[in-house]
């Protein structure tokens, strides 16, 4: 006799892709939440296996599946160490979609992911943020509003959420911030590509530079670059987050948006949205009236890197002497699988030496939303990243998300008395190679 | 899963803090299995212990209240050794995963049980320095675990097992109390109850500790992959390269399944459909590796060798290795479930085993991959079967007749996976009664109450009469001599 499954019958995950996992344990090693606890349920394998007994109706939802699918990281690290190929990320995004239909959330939790899908997904809003924060910044200076930030910070674990949300912000330029790039940017030369360009949420209004790079990058390479005015958030910190309707909606605006332009390539230089983006094609299977739609847009999307690494250099590059790190973000290494192509590019600058730092593998904390609703964990495996970091002495340290970007430069940061580290996207260092002008920093 | 007597339990949470006692039952359900699934038991409850006095003091309490325990590295071994036991403890060793001490000038170091075998080596590496054993799954298991077992792996047939590299070990005993086995230095007087505990897989005890040797990182090493156009050939090949007075630091042997398995699973680059492969590496001072690779070639030549490529830089050995050891778990990609033998034979007899499993398996209907340990004859069938379609009792039936054939063969039941429960009661087959009486008493010298990992290695009336996991009739039921009510 058998129980019926706990999951609703709305894309449950599959019998067939549960029944991958052999249980041999080779993705421990490289789970971050399995380094720090040392638990099999918060491993690949054991969060596999209690999803397999919800299937099967032995457990329900609600408590332990809840939290360990809860405290994941969703870097998909396992998904690369996996000798039998079990599609983790596959089962993840059918899990999370029906844990947060399923199982209430508390109050506060509740309010606290509110806030930030309010937020996060609006470049309007975050502009607005933006420019708060700016005033924010000039005034965290001030002994009362540092007080103020301590007392917050000690009032449990709401507090600890915003907390990290605070210790996070970048400095912000007011300008950048509210600047956009122009529709068209014509190759130099002989156009070899024709591509489309997401500039992203976070990464338009914290990091407009890396966008200003991408574009002349690109348009030094022989690209013309097409830059869609009324585009929007891709969907991705939705849809790691198991946020399904929303993330579906802003697939379907973004493949409107892009589709119809006459292009070789969709690029962003996002890696959590270049995953996401490559994801409609799943995302969108079952629905007819998408599900090829979807399918070509995928096929379409490149990481930045993926485009430059396949185009022979043609503009000159001019020397940048440093030792580098470049820190695979979990979504391009792991879940792209793009890992060479960063260093290839990185490597057709004159003078530059690449360095790798220990564990590679291992997710830095970021992790979409996790820094945020899970700051504890998250600062823990920041702190291991920075330490891993500053044991390879770079004088630069680069990688092509927004995120990672945030996390390390507030755990490389932390440890006072080391030397600042400078970070940045790697267009960036390529952007100051072909200029001939010292990398900005930003 | 069992309830535990409530002071025992306050016991538990005193000594460890609750938070590091699991109760909940869906959590302790991600502990009813290692790496071999077809056994399953629901512990009591799971202990979490960051330190070697918090083994020891939990390790007391069940002493104090007569509980059993399991101890539990990674999970990954494949004959059931970390099964749980419905009313005992499971004691996991994941959170003490420091390395205490690299000595670069003694080439030792010191260890808690759970650092991974590959972490060794990592640990080492800055010094020039390497951890020997290797088993295909190093980059998850753990000292402790390797201590257990006694694990081999690629490289042992020319640096030997596990206990060829442990020289002390501090050791939680089933009354709680910490005594050292072994010592800093290879010479050691008196019984060598080191060795004992070696391989004993948790019945004798819980290392906490562990101080292994150190060797030196080889100058030189080279890899070929030989294909050949049969497993025979391949296999004299083996028989010829130890004939000629070569010790290759490794001679592992793969069939056309096994290579299509790995080959879907990491794109090693081995040529598929060719009927075996065989990856041989030499390491030591360069000129004696140059020379030494040089016979070895012209050995694979003068059998047929159809391809042989060698491994060009440290990233192409890497890549023929990777496909090699994820092997294992790349069989799940080509069949939905397998088991995984590992008998020994008499290197000699490497070709006719071969044979034989290739009968006994088409005769039942089931596909074998093999992966082995070629140079010491250390065999890894693995059965393919579908549970799906109600292949395993054949599947399980095949599996123990090829450990039993290892045997009749001259051979023996386990190279390195170990006994554990799954082939506890295919002892009687290889030992007499006088001789399993006689680790029993060995046991009992170290653990007169039976609390350490019961039921695992030596036969017991219980375990053999009725296995756990899936129902099948009792011996005595099928002959019709009993009923079930």
């Amino acid at each position: 006799m058998s129980t019926p499954s706990a999951f609703d019958p709305h894309r449950p995950p599959s019998r067939e892709l549960l029944d991958d996992c052999v249980h041999c344990g080779f993705c421990l090693p490289t789970c971050p939440t399995y380094q720090l606890w040392g638990e099999e349920m918060d491993s690949p394998r054991g969060r596999i296996y209690l999803m397999s007994l919800a299937e099967q109706g032995e457990i329900g939802l609600d408590g332990a599946l809840h939290e360990h699918i809860d405290a994941c990281l969703g870097c998909m690290a396992c998904v690369s160490s996996c000798p039998s190929g079990v599609r983790y990320d596959r089962l993840l995004e059918a899990v999370r979609p029906q844990l947060e239909r399923n199982v209430p959330r508390s109050r506060s939790d509740r309010l606290f992911r509110n806030v930030i899908f309010a937020l996060f997904p609006h470049r309007r809003r975050l502009q607005v943020a933006a420019a708060i924060g700016v005033v924010y910044q000039k005034l965290r200076g001030l002994p009362a509003m540092a007080r103020l930030t301590e007392r917050v910070a000690g009032m449990g674990a709401t507090f600890a959420r915003l907390a990290a949300l605070e210790a996070l912000l970048p400095p912000v330029r007011l300008r950048d911030a509210f600047a956009a790039l122009p529709e068209r940017i014509p190759a130099a030369g002989t156009a070899r590509r024709r591509v489309a360009l997401l500039t992203g949420c976070v990464q338009d209004v914290f990091f407009h530079q890396v966008n200003v790079a991408t574009a002349r990058v690109l348009a030094a390479e022989g690209c013309e670059v097409l830059v869609p005015r009324h585009q929007h958030c891709c969907g991705a910190l939705e849809l790691h987050s198991g946020r399904e309707l929303s993330a579906i909606a802003r697939a379907q605006r973004t493949i409107a948006t892009f589709e119809k332009l006459p292009v070789d390539a969709i690029i962003t230089n996002v890696a959590g949205c270049g995953s996401s983006m490559k994801q409609y094609g799943e995302l969108l299977a079952d629905d007819p009236a998408w599900a090829t739609r979807a399918a070509a847009f995928s096929a379409t999307v490149r990481d930045v890197h993926e485009v430059l690494a396949e185009l022979e250099p043609v503009a000159p590059r001019h020397p940048v002497r440093a030792r580098v790190v470049y820190h695979d973000a979990c979504h391009l290494g792991h879940a792209q699988g793009v890992r060479a192509q960063p260093r290839a590019v990185l490597r057709t600058v004159p003078g530059l030496r690449l360095v790798e730092a220990a564990e590679t593998e291992l997710c830095c904390g970021s992790a979409g939303i996790y820094n945020l609703v899970a700051p504890d964990a998250a600062a823990e495996l920041g702190a291991r990243k920075a330490a891993n970091i500053r044991a390879a002495h770079p004088d630069l340290v680069v990688t092509a998300n927004p995120g990672c970007l945030l996390q390390l430069r507030r755990h490389l940061a932390a440890t006072s008395g080391d030397a600042f580290v400078p970070l940045m996207h790697p267009v960036q260092v390529l952007d100051a190679s072909i200029r001939g002008t010292a990398p900005a920093m930003d | 899963m069992t309830r535990i007597d409530a002071t025992a339990q306050r016991g538990f949470d005193r000594v460890l803090g609750a938070e590091n006692v699991i109760s909940d039952r869906a959590r302790l359900r991600s502990y009813e299995c290692d790496g071999l699934t077809g056994y399953r038991v629901i512990p009591a409850l799971v202990l979490l212990p960051r330190t070697a006095e918090q083994v020891a003091a939990a390790v007391r309490v069940c002493a104090e209240h007569g509980i059993t325990f399991v101890a539990r590295g990674a999970g990954t071994g494949l004959s059931g050794g970390a099964l749980p036991v419905a009313d005992g403890v499971v004691i996991s060793l994941q959170r003490l995963r420091r390395v205490l001490a690299v000595d670069p000038v003694d080439r030792l170091a010191v260890l808690e049980p759970g650092v991974t075998n590959l972490e060794i080596t990592k640990a080492a590496a800055p010094y020039g320095l390497y951890y020997a054993p290797d088993p295909s799954s190093q980059q998850v298991c753990t000292i402790g675990g390797n201590v257990a077992e006694n694990s081999g792996g690629a490289h042992c047939l020319k640096y030997g097992f596990t206990t060829n590299h442990v020289l002390a070990l501090e050791v939680v005993l089933a009354d709680g109390s910490v005594v050292t086995l072994g010592g800093d230095t290879t010479e050691q007087l008196g019984p060598d109850l080191r060795g004992v505990f070696l391989g004993s897989e948790g019945t004798l005890g819980i290392a906490t500790k562990v101080t292994v040797r150190l060797l030196r990182t080889p100058e030189a090493v080279r890899t070929l992959l030989a294909d050949f156009p049969s497993v025979a050939a391949a296999g004299e090949v083996v028989s010829d390269i130890i004939a000629g007075g070569i010790v290759p630091a490794a001679v592992e042997m793969m069939d056309t399944l096994a290579i299509e398995a790995a080959e879907a699973a990491v794109c090693a680059g081995y040529t598929l459909g060719v009927p075996a492969a065989l990856v041989v590496e030499l390491d030591g001072p360069a000129q004696e590796c140059h020379n030494q690779f040089e016979r070895v070639k012209a050995i694979c030549e003068a059998h047929g060798c159809t391809r042989l490529h060698i491994a060009a830089d440290a990233e192409e050995r890497a890549a023929i290795w990777r496909g090699r050891k994820s092997a294992f778990a790349a069989v799940g990609r080509i069949s939905p479930d397998y088991f995984v033998q590992d008998g020994v034979v008499p290197r000699t007899r490497l070709a006719e085993v071969l044979s034989r499993i290739g009968e006994m398996g088409e005769a039942v209907g089931l596909r074998v991959a093999n992966v082995f340990h070629a140079g010491d004859g250390n065999l890894h069938p693995l059965v393919l079967y579908d549970a799906s379609a109600g292949e395993t009792a054949r599947a399980e039936k095949l599996s123990a007749e090829i450990a039993e054939l290892c045997v009749e063969l001259g051979g023996s039941l386990s190279g390195e996976h170990g006994i554990g429960t799954d082939k506890a009661c295919s002892m009687p087959k290889m030992f007499s009664e006088a001789d399993l009486e006689l680790m029993g008493r060995v046991r009992d010298a170290f653990d007169p109450g039976g609390l350490c990992n019961p039921g695992k290695l030596l036969p017991t009336p219980r375990l053999c009469g009725e296995r756990p996991g899936k129902y099948r009739p009792h011996p005595l039921e099928a002959a019709g001599v009993i009923e079930r009510l």
